[in-house]
């Protein structure tokens, strides 16, 4: 008798381990050391690439058809949002800056991760690490590119966002989220991994994006909003790639430990100096606030960050040093990084301005213990004298950071009524830092940071002018030759909030958009 | 090792002092005035007279605070990468021992910013 | 031990998820906010496929949860059959 038995399906184990170890090949013409340069010199040792548990076993086919169903219900959104003028129905246009400092700050990171895990990807000798940075890379280019189409709507109104990824290589403050995507990119594969696919996406991913998304939804941004959930749904995937190097990286050989204790210390730290832009953005820059950068630390770090590095402890990994610092850091941060952008309103490409007294009552009350101790005085005296017609702009340069690259505007982790210098020699030259974690990093690698681009420095050589400008000509303006060389428009992208164009169009838009006028 | 690399990895600093077309780099802050949110950067020629840079510089730097045009300079506390230390107003920069990127600070007694919050 | 957890969008897709959800887990707590729902979990988490179907009707691939999850935490272990989130400590 015939029976028709129905081929039995592959099991998502045995269907992922086709594509990954049964399309790798040995190599028979050439040393596996030659088509795979970058993957010793680093000091990590790994035995058998065959141990590699693949986190999630998403095939090809699969991915296609779920990262196709991610985007067609994004862009149904994006186009509804435009097509309904959704820019007037953010709570206010302060919120509107949070946008550009994101598409300026953080998409072109999302490229430049794009290319790191496209680099990593290709130099790691294992199949199984190597499918699943391939499929990293080609999300990465996904958010940017969806970040960059959602945002496009806000550059038809708005200013400041009309050439972002030309400031994004160029602005004083964008080199800080710019070098430390550079530093991770120009490491080993290895670092890299613990860089980014760990570091950040694992332990700092959430700061950055639950509190952005968050924010939108609050404040009525439906376009970053769903971006910012489709950008998220992917992340899942990557942090679990971040968590499982980690893991093989110490199965491996006990010698890797020191190596990647040393790598999650100094990533946590720099991860942590660029989320400073975060901290201030939920402090100060969401007209309606969902929580504090504080609180926003205690859930997303101290809470979960614990539980990770309880569970790494078995491998004899313990909580980066810095944390603890980082936590006396985060009563002060987001306060601290606002006066900044707050004096340099003139060079900056969005708006700053001084919080209203009933905001200044949120941050009293969610910072009990050092708003109203240490900052509240500083901002309401810029706030009167602005009334005055006296808007502090500070027109000195400040001293940076050689590391994180931030002007030096940290205090001590003991008292924040003193700045933190920090300062090493290295062969013929004095170099500055703004905290014990920038200074350790730089003495363990002093060759690289060497050369790091510091904007003032750059300024300072002549490097930051549009071509053919004479600086020895009389009446020469610096800052208005800087900002030209930025591509800032002086008077309508920079300086206060209030009086700006976004702020008079936007009032007069949204009266047309709710009256019959 | 300064650097994990493949190979042979050494360049010239970014800031090396022949960069600056005859000056030299001078960081400057003032303690308990936070209302600048970080020291200011300079470049200066290794020959400028020392006073000057506090006569003629700082005042457009620091002089927005309203404790600034208190200040009596005689009683300032001078600073060197954190250490006390003298200046000679009317020796210059180079003689006076501040070389390509030093930090000086100065402290002003009596002066601790809006409402005394270090401001 | 340690939390883990899982975010979901908040939507009709997630509905019978989170139900699922909480009905294979009775320890987990369900957390909304705008626009996403939080779950944790003392110790770990399971998402079953069989439940999920149960409650919607249809056959359900688990990896249908890629398209509205946000984040999560702990080690994954995932079949065709269960989604497991655990920590070891």
């Amino acid at each position: 008798m015939d029976m028709n038995v129905p081929k039995k399906k592959l099991s998502l184990k045995e269907k992922y381990s086709h594509m990954t170890r049964g399309l790798d090949w040995e190599p028979s013409y050439q040393s596996k050391d030659d088509v795979y340069p970058y993957a010793k010199y680093e000091g990590i040792k790994i035995h058998d690439w065959d141990k590699w548990e693949d986190p999630f076993r998403l095939t090809m086919d699969a991915y296609w058809k779920y990262q196709a169903e991610k985007e067609r219900k994004l862009y149904a959104i994006i186009d509804a949002y435009a097509q309904n003028n959704g820019h007037l129905s953010v709570t206010d246009a302060r919120y509107i800056n949070t946008v550009k400092l994101f598409l300026t700050g953080v998409s072109p990171l999302e490229y430049m991760a794009h290319r790191g895990f496209a680099h990593v990807g290709r130099q790691l000798p294992g199949a199984g690490p190597r499918v699943a940075c391939l499929m990293q890379s080609i999300d990465e280019i996904r958010h940017a590119q969806t970040q960059v189409h959602s945002l496009s709507n806000y550059n038809k109104y708005y200013n400041g966002l009309h050439d972002f990824r030309h400031m994004h290589d160029r602005v004083w403050y964008l080199s800080v989220p710019k070098s430390f995507f550079d530093d991770a990119i120009t490491a080993g594969p290895f670092e890299f991994m613990v860089a980014i696919g760990f570091s950040f996406e694992y332990v700092l991913t959430n700061l950055l994006f639950v509190p952005f998304v968050s924010g939108a939804a609050y404040n009525g941004d439906m376009s970053a909003m769903t971006f910012g959930f489709s950008a998220q749904s992917d992340e899942a995937r990557h942090m679990t790639l971040g968590l499982e190097v980690i893991k093989f990286m110490l199965e491996q050989d006990p010698d890797n430990l020191p190596i990647v204790q040393r790598w999650i210390d100094k990533w946590a730290w720099r991860g942590t100096r660029v989320l400073t832009l975060v901290a201030m953005m939920m402090d100060y820059m969401l007209p309606k606030r969902i929580m504090s950068w504080k609180e926003a630390w205690e859930v997303y770090f101290e809470e979960n960050g614990g539980a990770l590095f309880k569970d790494l402890a078995r491998y004899g990994i313990t909580m980066p040093k810095c944390i603890e610092d980082i936590t006396k850091e985060k009563e002060h941060l987001s306060h601290q990084a606002w006066a900044t952008f707050y004096n340099y309103g003139a060079a900056a490409a969005f708006h700053t301005w001084t919080p209203d007294e009933d905001e200044m009552n949120w941050l009293s009350e969610k910072y009990p213990d050092s708003f109203d101790k240490y900052y509240r005085p500083r901002l309401e005296y810029w706030r009167d004298e602005a009334a005055k017609g006296n808007r502090f702009y500070n027109k000195t340069l400040p001293m940076l950071c050689q590391v994180c690259q931030i002007p030096m505007l940290f205090t001590e982790p003991d008292d924040p009524t003193k700045i933190c210098y920090r300062e090493t020699q290295y062969k013929d030259d004095k170099y500055h830092f703004c905290s014990d974690h920038c200074k350790a990093i730089f003495e363990h690698e002093p060759e690289k940071y060497i050369q790091s681009w510091l904007p003032v420095h750059q300024i300072y050589q002549g490097n930051c002018f549009p071509e053919g400008t004479d600086p020895t000509a009389e009446g020469f303006d610096p800052l208005a030759a800087v900002l030209a060389y930025y591509h800032m428009n002086f008077g309508r992208d920079n300086l206060d909030f209030e009086g700006s164009e976004d702020q008079k169009n936007f009032d007069a838009w949204r009266g047309v958009a709710t009256s019959n006028d | 090792m300064a650097v994990t690399a493949l190979k042979d990895y050494q360049f010239e600093p970014a800031d090396r002092v022949e960069n600056f077309h005859g000056n030299q780099l001078l960081y400057v802050g003032w303690e308990d005035h936070l209302l600048f949110c970080a020291p200011f950067a300079f470049p200066f020629p290794p020959a400028m007279r020392f006073g000057d840079v506090v006569e003629q510089v700082l005042p457009a730097a620091f002089g927005y605070h309203p404790d600034f045009a208190k200040i009596d300079w005689a009683a300032a506390q001078w600073f060197k990468s954190g250490q006390p230390w003298t200046p000679d107003f009317n020796k210059s920069l180079a003689d006076n021992g501040l070389g390509h990127k030093d930090v000086i600070r100065f402290r002003t007694p009596g002066l601790t910013g809006i409402k005394g919050a270090c401001s | 031990m340690s939390n883990v957890f899982l975010a979901l969008q908040a939507n009709e897709d997630t509905r019978a998820i989170i139900e699922a959800i909480t009905e294979d887990n009775p320890h987990a707590v369900v957390h909304p906010s705008p626009a996403m729902v939080k779950i944790d979990a003392e110790g770990s988490l399971t998402v079953r496929r069989e439940t999920i179907e149960a409650l919607i009707g249809r056959s359900f691939d688990l990896q249908e949860l890629h398209i509205n999850l946000i984040s999560l935490s702990g080690h994954i272990d995932e079949t065709d059959d269960e989604l497991t989130l655990h920590w070891n400590a």
